[in-house]
């Protein structure tokens, strides 16, 4: 068991030298916290392939456009990551995505003519309630999430094309409000883009700062300071060049500049799922139940309750996601692919680091992972690929990211 | 229950116990932290326990032997509340209880360190042994709280083998994962911690580690109630012995009563006739 690389970890030893940090980040690596370093290589080099490819691909105007492509795969990935991380899989997400994008288009269109925030509380709670609705079957009947989402996989593919086509026998229903169709093409002002990555930045740093200080003043085991020194610098330099590049002006014909609304959605929503996870008994109580449901069972943990909430609020994240899908392709149609989104959604969360058997899994994978998929989808646009080449490249990449935590989680059993 | 003539062995081999010599009355569930009297179990048809009397004192440990299918997995189960027995009345000093679920059964001051130990791997040591019952701090998780408390349990108990308290449970070695399970009920404040089979799977020096382990638990105060196969544990670190046999306790009492010969006799056939054994046997 001993391995060398663990020496220094002991609890007496306080702040670890520089070195240790490395030695330590190794250890984790081997631990199969590999964290997010080889995915963010593999990023890192398929943005520099397309560029290279490409140059069109790194002008503002393609990066943002990115941005707003990656926030959907992201929501999907997220939604998922609340059930992967029991364990449990929902095949019925894209749909459900749908269905909240068609009550939300359908109810704000020129026939309902509904107050928008109405209809997107309508929308949000719909979804909500389809995965109250797989919950409760998965959870009180025992049914396999596999086959009870893929029965939602089906039925609410079949519930979508019945609302799209009674609300119009064309096929589609077209976005016809303002809020609901700004929430893609909707842009803060540049002065509001500033402050809002500003803001996201001193409020992580401060958070840093003080985690680092109490940990430090409680004479626990402390990283050093420089790691959170680090972090911040690499947070504003990230912030600086997001803001730069987002307040460009992407327009040919007009000014186009500031952020999408669709950014601070997302950025909400992973903020929130982090601190849910993170910081609350709630999300400690998922990890614990995708590790071991008998040992969280016997710790006194309503086992039932939190699974029925994660499959909550894997419907609310996707009723999101279909918020912004809508407001993206500018309506709702009845042949949306909710079945290759919802295998986006899996691929971005695995990508990014999220095991498929319970435990194991963050809310930034979906992050991470989303955007290597809108980079693919992006990038292979722009090089005029067929879809058989970027169906290809996309499965490639997700062999290999998952072959990249398996290899690096072999070296983590110790017994 | 009512007292048998069966039974009147049992009870001078108890008032034999210096600890609970004068009582006078015999073994009255007032003296001990834990007693049983005439569990029984059934499952259907099957009949897993058959009116079980057993005495838990405080502060001492039990070993609870018997061959396999004897039932005892059965009692500690009632005892944990997993399953309530069909009949039969719990006292707990000297109070009737009736522990119906796992958590009448925490709340008691009873933790049960299955053979599975029932961790979760993909948590760290400190969040397994708070599970069920972090710290909060305005709601959220207080986790610095909670990692001062888990070195200093452990520092209690004396493991010392544990790198870090942020080690993941899944890169622990089998010794070192029974020390967190019951370094967690220790935290817990338990005052009866039940040991399923602890040193099964464990090499020779992981035995003496937490052989020495439920030493310490005893020698601060908590009663131990350790199911085990292996006769050189369990008369390495018991104080009394209670042998079960088809379901029901056929022989208990103080450890120097038995010998390793008539330990496995009575485990085996349920009577000894070992000339050298004072053992009772009902």
């Amino acid at each position: 068991m001993s391995a060398p690389y663990l020496d220094e970890l002991s609890h007496d030893e306080h702040a670890l030298a520089g070195k240790n940090e490395f030695r330590q980040m190794l250890a984790g690596f081997r631990q199969g916290d590999s964290g997010l370093i080889p995915v963010l290589l593999g990023l890192a080099a398929l943005v520099l392939y397309f560029y290279i490819r490409n140059h069109v691909f790194l002008t503002a105007g393609n990066i943002t456009n990115l941005f707003i492509q990656a926030t959907i795969f992201v929501l999907l990935g997220m939604a998922e990551i609340w059930v992967l991380l029991l364990g449990e899989i929902d095949l019925s997400i894209g749909f459900v995505a749908a269905i909240g994008a068609a009550v939300a288009t359908i109810l704000v269109d020129q026939n309902f003519h509904w107050p928008w925030f109405v209809a997107f509380l309508l929308a949000l709670i719909a979804t909500t309630g389809i995965g109250l609705l797989s919950g409760l079957l998965v959870v009180f009947l025992k049914l396999p999430s596999f086959i009870v989402t893929l029965a939602g996989y089906l039925g609410w593919q079949g519930v979508l094309i019945y609302m799209v086509d009674k609300e119009n026998s064309g096929g589609t229903v077209p976005v016809q409000e303002k809020v609901l169709y700004n929430l893609v093409y909707g842009n803060l002002s540049p002065l509001g883009t500033w402050l809002f990555i500003g803001l996201l930045i001193l409020l992580g740093s401060v958070f840093m700062l003080r985690s680092y200080r109490n940990r430090r003043s409680s004479g626990l085991v402390y990283r050093s300071i420089y790691f959170t020194i680090a972090k911040i610098v690499a947070m504003v330099v990230a912030g600086v060049w997001l803001a730069i590049v987002l307040n460009t002006d992407r327009s040919t014909f007009s000014v186009i500049h500031g952020m999408p609304f669709a950014i601070p959605i997302d950025v909400a929503i992973v903020l929130g799922g982090t601190f849910i996870l993170t910081k609350t008994k709630a999300g400690r109580y998922l990890y614990a139940i995708g590790g071991n449901r008998e040992a969280a069972r016997r710790a006194g943990i309503n086992v039932n309750f939190y699974r029925l909430m994660a499959f909550c609020l894997a419907g609310f994240t996707a009723g999101v996601a279909g918020l912004l899908y809508s407001s993206w392709l500018g309506g709702i149609s009845d042949a949306i692919p909710g079945g290759t989104y919802v295998l986006y959604a899996v691929a971005a969360a695995v990508i990014g680091g999220t095991s498929l058997v319970g435990g194991r899994g963050k809310m930034v994978h979906a992050v991470i992972g989303g955007l290597v998929i809108a980079v693919i989808y992006n990038g292979m646009a722009l090089l005029s690929v067929s879809v058989a080449v970027e169906y290809i490249v996309i499965a490639i990449v997700l062999i290999a990211a998952v072959t990249v935590d398996s290899v690096a989680r072999r070296g983590n059993t110790a017994r | 229950m009512t007292p048998t003539p069966g039974l009147q062995g049992d009870n001078v081999a108890l008032t034999s116990d210096p600890r609970h010599s004068g009582s006078g009355v015999g073994a009255s569930p007032s003296d001990f932290l834990l007693s049983l009297r005439g569990i029984s179990k059934s499952f259907g048809a099957v009949q897993a326990m058959t009116n079980v009397d057993l005495d838990i004192p405080e502060g001492q440990v039990t070993a609870l032997i018997g061959d396999n299918g004897a039932g005892k997995s059965t009692l500690i189960k009632a005892i944990s509340g997993i399953w309530a027995p069909s009949s039969g009345t719990m006292y707990w000093r000297g109070n009737e209880v009736h522990i119906h679920t796992p958590r009448a059964a925490s709340e008691l001051g009873i933790a049960t360190v299955y053979q599975d130990l029932a961790l979760c791997d993909n948590l760290d040591i400190v969040q397994n042994m708070f599970l069920g019952m972090e710290d909060t701090k305005f709601g959220l998780l207080d986790e610095i709280t909670m990692e001062l408390a888990t070195v200093q349990t452990l520092k209690d108990l004396a493991v010392s083998t544990v790198k870090s308290v942020r080690q993941r449970v899944e890169s622990l070695s089998g010794g070192q994962r029974q020390a967190v399970a019951v370094a967690r009920a220790v935290m817990r404040e338990s005052k009866l911690v039940i040991l399923d089979e602890p040193t099964a799977a464990l090499g020779v020096s992981q035995t003496a580690q937490v052989l020495a382990l439920i030493k310490r638990l005893a020698s601060r105060g908590i009663s131990v109630l350790v199911i085990s196969h292996n006769l050189s544990d369990v008369f390495a670190v018991a104080d009394r012995i209670a042998v079960m046999y088809l379901g029901s306790i056929v022989s208990s009492g103080p450890i120097a009563n038995y010998d390793t010969t008539s330990a496995v006799e009575i485990i085996t056939t349920g009577a000894s006739h070992h000339a050298a054994s004072s053992a009772s046997i009902k």
